[in-house]
């Protein structure tokens, strides 16, 4: 058992700072069990949002000592406890209050997104077959959390806040998953391309690096979108090709 | 004056995991106005934690599966006291749920003919449950956010009900606040449906989040409905048990159903040694026949490691109690040594449970290709909960409905795995139907205003700054680790007369500390307050559950009593029944079984 030092980020809307908190550390405590003990024993009123504490909801997202992650799966054995762990909410969005941030911004973004429509069934008894190699692409998107962290470290987000003109990682991702989806028939390109603004994301993986599930968010959602995009509206031989073979 | 902002639907939804979206989206469909609550944001409910899969009859996999089976398992799984009717809708109806997921998007893994794939689990006869990998519960609460989203559902994220509003008798709404700024909030509807799943956080090793505080039973308990079957309370047999902070997280049975095995200290597999009667014909007694049914071998038979859960919880508990145990007082599960038969078990591993790699990983530092893991039970689920209709879902009190693991009668005495998430399908949609015609029904009803009055002047008394003395002043939060250890202990899995006694007797105690709880800081978000109002609801059904394990002289399923170990046919006649008496009081009173319709009687006598 050691004891150590969190500076916990305390404050509202208006303003805040670092308060320091002692606690013991045992074996095997993530952050999220520091926090909660120093919550139960001297900051009763202290907001943090988790859930599951397995990495498996995305509540929990902080950053821990300046580095996103979720709390419940930073180990405190990970971390050097012989000088002060700093706990800060995530940055990219409006505070609440501590730990907890705004992120209803996320929500109404993903609502925008055009819905999964899929295509006829192929039997008749309404069902249709995919092969588990067309879908394990998708499949990985699917592990998304919604724990939003890559969205705290876009830089378009995180220093621009850009939020007005550009989606994010987190809904590339889902956007991967539906234009991807072997059944789905809806076109999303051209909001991609305009109102998503996918254009602004210079591919410098920092999401990537971040993501608690793993998701190769650059090479595997982005890269390939951009590229679908690129292909519909900016290639020249395809523009030739459609005037041509106008779209049915 | 008291502030509150008012919000009018047609039905109110509380409770955004599985059961709720899929009420929300079935009520939506019928074009009235649906408000949906949920204490988290939206996607976060315990939902998202499920991993084995869904079960349903969609015989891809096998062909001699069909609606029958299912129901005939379920019952046998809760060992005959479930709601026949409620089986019987579920078998029948949770292949076309499933299929329904997909059409709005969800990615099942496939078989190779690119069907939905199915996989074991513990009680199912057959292959049954549609997954994906070990996150099913992920896939499913997504695709049901992602479609709901669409529907006109209007969701308050962050927002708790602390009690339900009735007009003589009828439930017209709920009162609540919203976390974030703790303003309170009313929510007038003609119907409402709970769907606030379960009460893990009333014991100190559990699977469950903060949200499982009872909230559903309790609210629907105050306002005059019965609830049923409180006495069983699932423990899930594999728990991670090392290092004490996870203490309690679950294991998927899918390791069991991918060929994992459970052993003791001296390495021996003591599933073999106790098989009960009712399972004897379908389990394996020797460890070959047992690993050909993991691989999918339609002629063998499975592996003790998948009986029912109540079961193998109970082996587990025997072997440590006997000093058997491993050396954190668990029993070892071990997928690893399925390396032995198959040359790419590490991929296999990695591929078919990938979450429970990683969480053994990074939580625990252990790899599970190459090492056993250590489990033990965790509370993980309540069979029990407010008594519904059958076919409608709704309770004794007009105008208030449940669906999922907050609602009673499905499930029996023990749930199968997978049982669950088809549960909230079912019957979430089911509720969804028939509140909605409820409301198309009936008229706005008149809100209480003295009502809301008590309730906000009871819930404000919590912060100290409205002076409570100090001395005696109790923290919430030391209140409820109190009463989460006090139940774990006298509770539990093993219960006797005296324990429970004993319990009831600390309920007493608790309940008067909790009188004393104060809080400090101000309404906005205010973590301390919320846990205070929580212990209300985690009161109740605390006790609630510790009266019904009293009244139950007997052990079946999850209730275990030591003093009354074998199963009794008188008592299995009977659900108990908890309901809040004139003064206020918890009554419990016994209440015959409905009687098994005859042609699936005779379904169940031709499948022993």
């Amino acid at each position: 058992m050691v004891m150590a030092t969190f500076k916990l980020w305390r404050g509202d809307r208006d303003a805040g700072r670092f308060e320091d908190y002692q606690t013991d550390i045992t074996e095997g405590m993530v952050v999220l069990d520091a926090v909660h003990q120093i919550q139960a024993e001297q900051a009763q009123d202290l907001a943090v949002r988790w859930n599951c504490k397995a990495g498996k909801c995305g509540s929990c997202s902080a950053e821990v000592n300046g580095s996103p992650k979720l709390m419940c799966m930073t180990r405190c054995s990970d971390i050097p406890l012989d000088k002060p762990v700093s706990i800060e909410p995530m940055k990219a969005f409006p505070l609440i209050k501590d730990l907890v941030t705004d992120v209803s911004w996320n929500f109404q973004v993903k609502k925008r997104i055009k819905p999964f429509k899929p295509r006829q069934p192929d039997a008749d008894d309404g069902t249709w077959r995919m092969a588990q190699a067309d879908i394990d692409r998708v499949q990985e998107f699917r592990k998304c959390i919604e724990c939003f962290l890559c969205q705290d470290v876009c830089h378009v987000l995180r220093e621009h806040q850009m939020h007005d003109a550009f989606i994010g990682p987190r809904f590339f991702v889902y956007g991967a998953s539906l234009e991807m989806h072997p059944l789905d028939i809806e076109n999303r390109l051209g909001d991609l391309k305009d109102s998503d603004g996918i254009g602004y994301c210079n591919i410098t993986k920092c999401c990537t690096k971040v993501c608690p599930e793993d998701i190769t968010i650059t090479d595997n959602a982005i890269i390939p979108l951009k590229e679908r995009v690129v292909d519909e509206f900016y290639d020249p031989l395809q523009k030739l090709f459609r005037i041509f073979r106008p779209r049915g | 004056m008291l502030n509150y902002e008012t919000h009018e639907y047609d039905v109110l939804v509380i409770g955004a995991g599985g059961a709720g979206l899929r009420a929300a989206i079935e009520a939506a469909a019928t074009r009235l106005s649906v408000g949906l609550v949920c204490k988290s944001l939206l996607g976060k409910a315990h939902t998202v934690m499920a991993e084995g899969g869904i079960a349903a009859a969609l015989a891809n996999v096998d062909q001699r599966d069909d609606w029958k089976v299912h129901f005939t398992d379920t019952m046998r799984g809760g060992q005959y006291v479930n709601n026949w009717r409620m089986a019987e809708l579920h078998a029948k109806e949770a292949p076309a749920c499933v299929r329904e997921l997909e059409a709005w998007g969800a990615l099942f893994d496939r078989t190779q003919d690119g069907r939905i794939l199915q996989r074991n689990f513990g009680g199912h006869k057959y292959p049954r449950l549609a997954h994906v990998g070990d996150r099913t519960g992920l896939e499913m609460i997504r695709t049901l956010q992602d479609h709901g989203i669409h529907q006109g559902i209007e969701v308050h994220m962050e927002c708790t009900v602390v009690t339900l509003l009735q007009d003589d008798g009828r439930v017209v709404g709920a009162f609540g606040y919203d976390r974030e700024r703790g303003r309170f909030r009313v929510f007038r509807a003609k119907a409402v449906i709970l769907a606030t799943g379960g009460v893990g956080r009333a014991y100190k090793i559990t699977s469950n989040s903060w949200e499982y505080t009872g909230d559903g039973h309790s609210l629907a308990y105050h306002a005059g409905a019965d609830l049923m079957d409180m006495e069983f309370v699932q423990f899930h047999p594999t728990g991670m048990v090392w290092p004490p902070s996870v203490r309690g997280i679950l294991v998927t049975e899918g390791v069991r159903g991918e060929g994992g095995v459970l052993r003791n200290r001296e390495g021996r597999r003591f599933m073999f040694d106790d098989i009960p009667e009712l399972y004897r014909n379908q389990t394996s007694d020797n460890e070959e026949e047992g690993w050909r049914y993991t691989q999918g071998d339609p002629d063998a038979r499975r592996p003790p490691e998948l009986l029912t859960r109540d079961h193998v919880a109970r082996c587990i508990v025997r072997e440590i109690k006997e000093g058997r145990g491993s050396p954190h007082d668990g029993v070892f599960l071990d997928i690893a040594w399925i390396k032995e038969r198959l040359p790419t078990a590490e991929d296999h591993i990695r591929r078919k449970l990938p979450s429970m790699y990683h969480q053994f990983k990074q939580l625990a530092g252990i790899d599970i290709t190459k090492e056993a893991m250590e489990v033990g039970p965790t509370t993980h689920y309540v069979m029990g909960g407010i008594r519904v209709d059958a076919d409608t879902q709704m309770s004794n009190v007009p105008g208030l409905f449940a669906a999922g693991e907050c609602a009673a009668g499905l499930h029996g005495a023990n749930r199968l795995g997978g049982n669950s998430l088809s549960d909230l399908l079912v019957f979430g949609k089911r509720a969804g139907r028939y509140a909605a015609e409820f409301a198309a029904e009936h008229g706005a009803g008149t809100i209480d205003e003295a009502q809301i009055e008590s309730t906000a002047t009871w819930a404000l008394r919590y912060f100290e700054s409205n002076g409570s003395a100090p001395t005696e002043a109790e923290n919430p939060y030391r209140v409820q680790a109190d009463l989460q250890d006090m139940m774990q202990d006298l509770v539990g899995i093993v219960r006797t007369e005296s324990d429970l006694r004993k319990g009831v007797e600390a309920l007493r105690d608790l309940a008067g500390r909790a009188q004393r709880v104060t809080v400090p800081g101000n309404r906005e978000y205010n973590a301390g307050w919320h846990t205070a109002l929580d212990l209300r609801h985690l009161l109740t059904v605390s006790e609630a559950i510790a009266l019904a394990a009293l009244e139950r002289k007997e052990s079946r399923g999850a209730h275990f009593r030591e003093d009354y170990p074998d199963k009794d046919e008188n008592e299995a006649r009977e659900n108990i029944i908890v309901r809040k008496g004139p003064d206020g009081e918890m009554q419990v009173t016994r209440e015959a079984l409905p009687a098994t319709r005859s042609d699936l009687q005779t379904v169940i006598e031709e499948m022993q």
